[in-house]
């Protein structure tokens, strides 16, 4: 069982849900995590696990051998971003805009260019207790993140429970994540942007076909704007979690709502039930 | 002409309502929407749309069934693992174009992809150049790219001397396509563990392209010490913490009414926002 926790709009409290599921789960058995926003890893401040394993992760860009090359510029044509150039019979790379995609040396007709690893970002794994925690961190100045989240998702072996913390958005990065999960949860908050950008993310999920429903946090006022939405989308609205200064206080000094508010796990347990049977259904 | 871009670790910091208010401040700008992925910034500045145009990002494969003789090629190569049973993904297609070019049969096309519209829209504050991209697409730099580029043109066509810029959240392709040359940053943080540790990363973003950037504490009464340890945290790294906005409901009713800040509420948190303001210009010399 997949699930991963997102939302159209960054902080609306996506991490606060991941982490808090993840722990009251673990009370009952393995759960692995992963933290797929690798442009900015949050989950680890809130679950403190200690990291046994690091893996860098690369890609393949090319490495030009001058001798072999005869300027021909092949290269540059065959590469759709731009990563090569061709000036005055010599050619030029800009590693920082290639995709790894292999055309380059592929098509190369005198075999002058090899590939070599370049450093996009880390994996790092460890353990929480009972939850085996992994996440991504992107180097700093590089662009390309689903290949190091896709890494990241490599890191699950036959786990029975996997929580997913996606990056916010509805683009690339949400899409390499949320895509194989059974289920999606997606986290948003009772004002004209949480709608709005909910609505995105809602578009998102069915796009890719997969069930999704909806936790409301900082509740309390003007809660209609999202239920009204989820009423007329047909969306489950799975649980909602009150405004209050308590909590963010928790949240702000990187602490677990189900361990300084215990009552709030047999909430976690009975929003894991509702997805089991949504997602089964 | 000069840029600001308003960038934050997380979304959620509060950074389009800043950029809505700083709107309504400045006099004579061009107001952008880098965040292409959740643009919320028309949420706020009421834009009417005058111009739209389609974005087309790059390209996605397809095969022709009818030309393809099944030999597996296509699959071979395409590292991005996108065929499958001799059909495009395009979803992780990414346009790379080698199966196209392995095809012995040429059953391969690069279909050009439609992947967002831009606008140009007129608001009570300015020209607004906005975008949407597609539900699930990629490439949200080159869409940021466009933003920016038209923003400059409408900037210098009707004599604009600033372009005020909210912008995507993160440290990744599209937050590097919103701020590279860009004249100054501001990041928005808050005063969380996480707000801490986002705030370090976007730092060493803008440190690593070498654009000068200020931090702005927000809703820094919620957790005072946070914000101390933020602020302690700037010194050492020799960012200067330009605002401290605290926490204020009159913000969230800026929000549900769709109107900038500081034209619904004099309250502590609007004062703050307008002397952030005169920081910000006085920096930034534009205006
Ligand atoms: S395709 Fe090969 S030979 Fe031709 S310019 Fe590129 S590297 Fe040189
Ligand atoms: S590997 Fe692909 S993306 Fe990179 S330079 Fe070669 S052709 Fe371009
Ligand atoms: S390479 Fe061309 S002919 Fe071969 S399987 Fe792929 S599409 Fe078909
Ligand atoms: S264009 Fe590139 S990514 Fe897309 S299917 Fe072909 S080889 Fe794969």
């Amino acid at each position: 069982m997949r699930v991963a926790i997102a939302s159209g709009k960054g902080g609306t409290g996506k991490t606060t849900i991941a982490v808090n599921l993840a722990k009251t789960l673990a009370e009952d058995g393995p759960v692995r995590f992963l933290d797929c926003d690798v442009e900015e890893p949050n989950a680890h401040l809130f679950l403190r696990p200690t990291f046994q394993e690091r893996k860098g992760v690369a890609l393949l860009v090319p490495q030009i051998d001058a001798e072999k090359c005869t300027g021909c510029g092949l290269c540059s044509r065959v590469c759709a971003f731009h990563a090569l150039a061709v000036v005055g019979g010599k050619v030029i790379t800009f590693p920082e805009l290639c995709h790894g995609c292999g055309g380059c040396s592929l098509f190369c007709p005198t075999g002058a260019i090899h590939e070599i690893p370049k450093k996009i970002g880390v994996v790092e794994n460890g353990l929480a207790g009972k939850i085996s925690f992994s996440h991504g961190r992107l180097e700093v100045g590089s662009a390309l993140v689903p290949p190091l989240i896709k890494a990241v998702k490599k890191q699950v072996h036959a786990d029975r429970i996997v929580i997913l913390d996606a990056p916010p958005g509805t683009s690339c990065p949400v899409v390499a994540t949320v895509a194989g999960c059974d289920y999606c949860l997606l986290v948003t908050e009772p004002t004209p942007f949480g709608r709005h950008d909910l609505d995105l993310a809602v578009g998102m999920a069915r796009e890719l076909g997969i069930p999704c429903g909806v936790v409301l946090n900082r509740a309390g006022d003007g809660d209609e704007i999202i239920e009204d939405y989820c009423a007329r989308e047909g969306l489950p609205l799975l649980l909602k979690i009150p405004f209050d200064r308590r909590y963010a206080a928790c949240y702000a000094a990187g602490n677990l709502l189900v361990e300084e508010f215990p009552s709030w796990q047999e909430v976690f347990k009975d929003l894991w039930r509702e997805i089991e049977r949504r997602a089964g259904a | 002409m000069k840029e600001l871009v308003v960038v934050s670790g997380k979304g959620g910091t509060g950074k389009t309502s800043l950029v809505g208010a700083f709107a309504a401040l400045c006099k004579n700008a061009v107001l952008a929407d880098c965040d292409v992925d959740a643009a919320d910034l028309h949420l706020i500045l009421q834009p009417e749309i005058q111009e739209q145009h389609e974005f087309y990002g790059g390209h996605k494969a397809q095969i022709r069934p009818e030309k393809c003789n099944r030999c597996g090629k296509c699959l071979e190569v395409c590292r991005f693992e996108a065929i499958n049973e001799f059909k495009v993904n395009s979803f992780s297609c990414e346009g790379c174009g080698v199966c196209s070019r392995a095809c012995p049969e040429e059953a391969i096309v690069m279909a050009e992809h439609l992947s967002g519209h831009w606008f140009i829209s007129a608001t009570p504050y300015g020209p607004l150049v906005h975008a949407r991209l597609g539900l699930a697409e990629d490439n949200s730099g080159k869409l940021v790219a466009q933003v920016r580029q038209m923003a400059k043109t409408v900037a210098f066509d009707q004599k604009k001397d600033l372009i005020l810029t909210d912008g995507p959240p993160g440290i990744g392709c599209p937050v590097i396509s919103a701020i590279t040359g860009a004249d100054l940053v501001l990041v928005v943080a808050e005063p969380t563990v996480a707000g801490l540790h986002d705030l370090g990363r976007v730092l060493d973003l803008t440190a690593y392209f070498r654009i000068p950037a200020l931090v702005c504490l927000n809703k820094w009464d919620l957790a005072p010490e946070k914000s101390e340890e933020i602020e302690t945290y700037c010194r050492e790294r020799g960012a200067e913490v330009a605002g401290k906005i605290p926490f204020d409901v009159e913000v969230f009713k800026a929000v549900a009414s769709g109107r900038p800040l500081v034209e619904v509420s004099q309250g502590p948190a609007a004062q703050a926002v307008q002397e952030l303001w005169l920081k910000l210009q006085t920096r930034i010399g534009g205006d």
